[in-house]
């Protein structure tokens, strides 16, 4: 079909509307252009104290934010649209960056000595859990304003009241917080439902718990013990059944070897009917069955585990390792159990962080100053980026995942 | 109190004394980073604390060189510090010692 007039005639508009398109497009800057944020993420710059906003898509850094203060053990998460992320300094200072813009938009100095946080289900809250003093803090998560204050109080063997620091602190359905007492070795649940947040205590849970994880589906809180072999388990659809131990005596009558960094257990190791833990130590990971929570398995890795993450669909768990052994990544499959693949990403390798759906992994190397990104199946470097001192990497679809 | 134990054992001399040579500028600079990276993952990369304690001078004054050169090597008993003699010599040990206890750019 012939069309109604000629190209010729319209050319005049055409021409016209491309002046005022490029005209428009000359006033936006790249930060005020309509964009998701689904693919953005930030990389902790721990010396400069700073965050580098990174796109996943284009692999490389989107923009830098600075002033977060002591970003030494920093962690991330995003508010529930994706858009903010809220930083956990160490040195107690709380700030809530908007990543499109790459502007700190609110910040609290809310402690002394802060370890990491949580957003509520809702989204409405952050909470912040504290070494000194140690104990929980509770914002409102679009203002920082402080909503609740709970310090972690025990008594300790003299009969003394203490405060216990407090770590792996994560979200929960039901709109709660969980938490954990490294000193006290107990586990705290606290419920935001309710005009007066409600404390509920389970005590003698294990000695040191140093971190946990959550299950993807909010039902399993796993708390490490530092001070014992062993986990403590709390199963979140029947809290009545109180703290279980698993995995007791995994390395009963053996030697410990020094651990020269602590273990993480924030970002989860469940894959399929399979849980991953770090060994404390010892060299290897452990593989647990999460139908009983018996120890299927010992694998011995490189060294001393820190992070054990599973790639989204399950089929590898990546493992980094603890001091001086930190240069190396290491990836097991998950159908043999066995390691394939040992990288070297650089020079003491702080964290590593898949992207939503597990195509690439992005890895933090602090002395080599860049981050680089693996194509998971292939296991071909993608890209190096240049940073300073990177260590923790969160990407933003974090928002949407329980316990993360 | 754990400390004293160890300050104890040195005034008996069932610690050895430590060898006052310093390690050479490069592992020096390994040895900075150490302090304040590695040390830094559970005291704090400013050493004013986080799992572990403080490590500022104000507080290290009350330890004895030799005192905190012997909980580098081997450590603290049940708790997280671990002994650091598989990595370090004794002298890199005492080095960093020194350092924690004299008032510079590393406690920041």
């Amino acid at each position: 079909m012939p069309l109604p007039f000629s190209l010729k005639s319209l050319k005049p508009l055409l021409l016209s509307s491309a002046f005022i398109l490029l005209a428009g497009c000359q006033s936006l800057n790249s930060t005020t252009e309509l964009r998701g944020t689904g693919d953005l993420g930030v990389v902790v710059e721990r010396a400069t104290g700073s965050l580098a906003v990174v796109d996943t898509s284009k692999r490389e850094i989107f923009n830098r934010v600075e002033g977060l203060g002591d970003l030494s053990h920093a962690s991330v998460k995003f508010s529930r649209d994706a858009r903010y992320a809220f930083v956990f300094g160490r040195d107690g200072g709380l700030s809530k960056v908007d990543l499109l813009t790459s502007k700190i938009t609110e910040r609290v100095i809310q402690s002394g000595n802060s370890i990491g946080g949580a957003i509520s289900q809702d989204g409405n809250y952050v909470a912040v859990a504290n070494y000194e003093p140690g104990g929980v803090k509770i914002f409102e998560s679009k203002t920082l304003r402080l909503v609740a204050d709970i310090p972690a109080t025990y008594t300790d063997e003299n009969g003394d009241i203490q405060r216990s620091k407090t770590v792996g602190l994560v979200d929960v359905p039901g709109n709660d917080f969980v938490f954990s007492l490294f000193d006290a070795g107990e586990i705290w649940t606290v419920d935001m439902t309710t005009t007066e947040p409600e404390i509920q205590r389970y005590k003698n849970t294990g000695k040191q718990p140093y971190d946990s994880l959550i299950s993807p589906n909010g039902r399993y809180y796993i708390a490490g013990l530092f001070g014992e072999d062993g986990l403590a388990l709390l199963d979140l659809w029947h809290p009545e059944k109180g703290v279980e131990r698993i995995l007791p005596d995994y390395g009963r009558g053996e030697k410990r070897l020094p651990v020269y960094k602590m273990p993480h257990l924030e970002g989860w190791a469940m894959a399929g009917d399979r849980a991953y833990f770090p060994a404390v130590g010892r060299h290897e990971v452990l593989v647990a069955d999460t139908d009983d929570w018996s120890l299927v398995k010992r694998i011995p890795v490189h060294g001393q585990p820190v992070f054990v993450m599973s790639r989204p669909d399950e089929r590898q768990v990546w493992v980094n390792f603890a001091h001086p052994k930190n240069d190396v990544v290491q990836v097991i499959d998950t159908r043999s159990g066995d390691v394939i693949k040992s990288l070297s990403p650089g020079k003491s390798v702080l964290h590593m962080e898949f992207t939503p759906r597990g195509e690439n992994v992005w890895i933090s190397a602090r002395d080599s100053d860049h981050v680089k990104v693996y194509d998971t199946e292939t296991f071909e470097e993608l890209a190096t980026l240049p940073m300073e001192s990177p260590s923790g990497i969160f990407f933003t679809d974090r928002a949407h995942r329980i316990g993360l | 109190m754990i400390y004293r134990q160890w300050s104890f054992l040195v005034m008996l001399g069932l610690l050895p004394m430590f060898a006052v040579a310093e390690p050479n500028p490069n592992r020096q600079a390994e040895l900075d980073t150490l302090l304040y990276q590695d040390c830094g993952s559970c005291h704090g990369m400013t050493l004013r604390g986080g799992l572990g304690p403080s490590l500022l001078p104000e507080r290290m004054e009350r330890y004895s060189t030799e005192a905190i050169t012997g909980i580098i090597l081997y450590g603290v008993p049940d708790t997280a510090m671990p002994g650091w003699s598989d990595l370090l010599t004794e002298e890199e040990a005492a080095w960093i010692a020194n350092q924690l206890k004299q008032d510079n750019s590393i406690s920041r």
